[in-house]
C-alpha cells in the first residue's frame, strides 16, 4: 500500500470522532450462519457507518478444507464487520458481525476473548447452520443469547420448540426479532446484558 | 413440522493449542502487552482505544506512521485504526507497537470478560443502550 498520499486517507467523519474522555471499550461479537442479518444487525444499532478489518489466517487453518484447493494457497483473509455504540463519555461498545466461514472466527486469536458475550443471530429456515458456532462458543465458555431473525417466509416456531431442538439451558434467553430494526436489535443487545447481568450476580460468569 | 435437533456442547477447559513447531494461527504481534489504568497488562485487542500523544507526526515517522497518528488525534479502536488503514488486524500490531514503544501514542485497555464480572459496567452499558 501507498502511504505517500496519507493525507487523503479517510478517517472518520468529524461527528464519529469520539471524545478524548472515552477511557475504554468493550465488545460483543454478533455471529450465525451466512445471510442471517448480522451485518444488518450492526449496522442498525451501530451510530458510525459500519467499517470492516481484517485478518489474514495462515496455514494453520488451512488444508482443512477442500474448498481451498491448490495446496500452494497458505493464507486467507477473513473479514470482520464490526459498528460502535458510545455508551458514555468514556465507554465504548463496539458490535463485531462476522460474515465468512465459521471456524476462521474462532482462529481469530482475540475476536471471542475477552468478548462481554455473544449474540447467535438465528434463521428458522436454516436452524442447522448456528449449530456449530453454538457448541464453539459453549466451548470456549462465551456466554451468549439466541436471537431469532423473523425472516416473513420463514418457519414459525414455538420459542420452547426451538430451546429443545437447540438444546439450550433454561436461563439462556432466547427471542425474536427483526435485524433491521434499531429499537428490536437494541432490544436482543439489552437481552444480552441482562443475560450477562444475571450471570454476575449468581457469580457463574466464568 | 420438527426442527432440526442440536447436541449442546461442554466447556473445554483450554482451548486447543498448536503444538510445538507447528505454525501458529494468528499473529505473534498480539503478544505485545500494553499496561492498564490500573497498572493491569494486557495484549492489543480489537478494541483497545490509540490516542496519539502529539498532534503532529515527527518528521522521523514513517508514513504508515504518520497516517496512522493523524487517524488517532481523538481516541480510534485499532479495528477502526486497521479499516480505515486498510491494514490486516495483525499488520497493526506491528505499527502499534512501533509507536507505542516510541512513546507517540497512548493505548487505553479495553475492558474484557472475567470471571467477576463488572456488574456496574453491564448496568451503565443498558443504562446507554436505553437511550438509544
Amino acid at each position: 500500500m501507498d502511504f505517500n498520499g496519507s493525507d487523503t486517507i479517510p478517517g472518520p467523519r468529524t461527528e464519529d470522532q469520539l471524545p478524548h474522555t472515552a477511557q475504554a471499550a468493550a465488545k460483543i461479537v454478533i455471529v450465525g450462519g451466512f445471510g442471517v442479518g448480522k451485518t444488518t444487525m450492526v449496522g442498525s444499532v451501530s451510530e458510525i457507518t459500519p467499517l470492516t478489518t481484517e485478518e489474514t489466517m495462515t496455514q494453520a487453518g488451512i488444508g482443512v478444507d477442500d474448498n481451498f484447493g491448490s495446496a500452494s494457497k497458505t493464507a486467507t483473509t477473513v473479514a470482520m464487520d464490526f459498528g460502535r455504540i458510545s455508551i458514555t463519555d468514556q465507554l465504548v461498545l463496539y458490535l463485531f458481525g462476522t460474515p465468512g466461514q465459521q471456524r476462521f472466527w474462532f482462529l481469530w486469536n482475540g475476536l471471542f476473548e475477552g468478548a462481554l458475550g455473544a449474540v447467535v443471530l438465528v434463521d428458522t429456515r436454516r436452524l442447522e447452520v448456528s449449530f456449530d458456532v453454538m457448541g464453539r462458543l459453549e466451548e470456549r465458555g462465551v456466554p451468549f443469547v439466541v436471537a431469532i431473525n423473523s425472516f416473513p417466509d420463514a418457519p414459525r416456531y414455538d420459542l420452547e420448540e426451538l430451546r429443545t431442538a437447540l438444546d439450550l439451558t433454561p436461563d439462556i434467553p432466547i427471542i425474536e426479532c427483526d435485524a433491521r430494526r434499531r429499537a428490536s436489535s437494541r432490544d436482543v443487545l439489552m437481552t444480552l446484558m441482562r443475560f450477562l447481568h444475571s450471570l454476575a450476580m449468581t457469580g457463574s460468569l466464568t | 413440522m420438527t426442527p432440526p435437533q442440536r447436541q449442546r456442547r461442554d466447556a473445554v477447559p483450554e482451548p486447543p493449542t498448536p503444538q510445538a513447531g507447528e505454525d501458529k494461527p494468528g499473529n505473534p504481534e498480539r503478544m505485545y502487552v500494553v499496561a492498564g489504568p490500573d497498572g493491569e497488562r494486557a495484549e492489543l485487542d480489537l478494541v483497545t482505544l490509540i490516542v496519539a500523544r502529539a498532534t503532529d507526526p515527527p518528521p522521523s515517522a514513517s508514513p504508515e506512521q504518520a497516517a496512522l497518528l493523524r487517524l488517532c488525534a481523538a481516541p480510534l479502536s485499532v479495528a477502526e485504526l486497521s479499516a480505515y488503514l486498510h491494514l490486516p488486524f495483525s499488520a497493526m500490531g506491528v505499527l502499534l507497537t512501533e509507536l507505542l514503544t516510541a512513546e507517540l501514542v497512548q493505548a487505553r485497555a479495553p475492558i474484557v470478560r472475567k470471571a467477576r464480572s463488572d456488574r456496574s459496567l453491564l448496568e451503565a452499558v443498558m443504562n446507554g443502550l436505553q437511550r438509544l
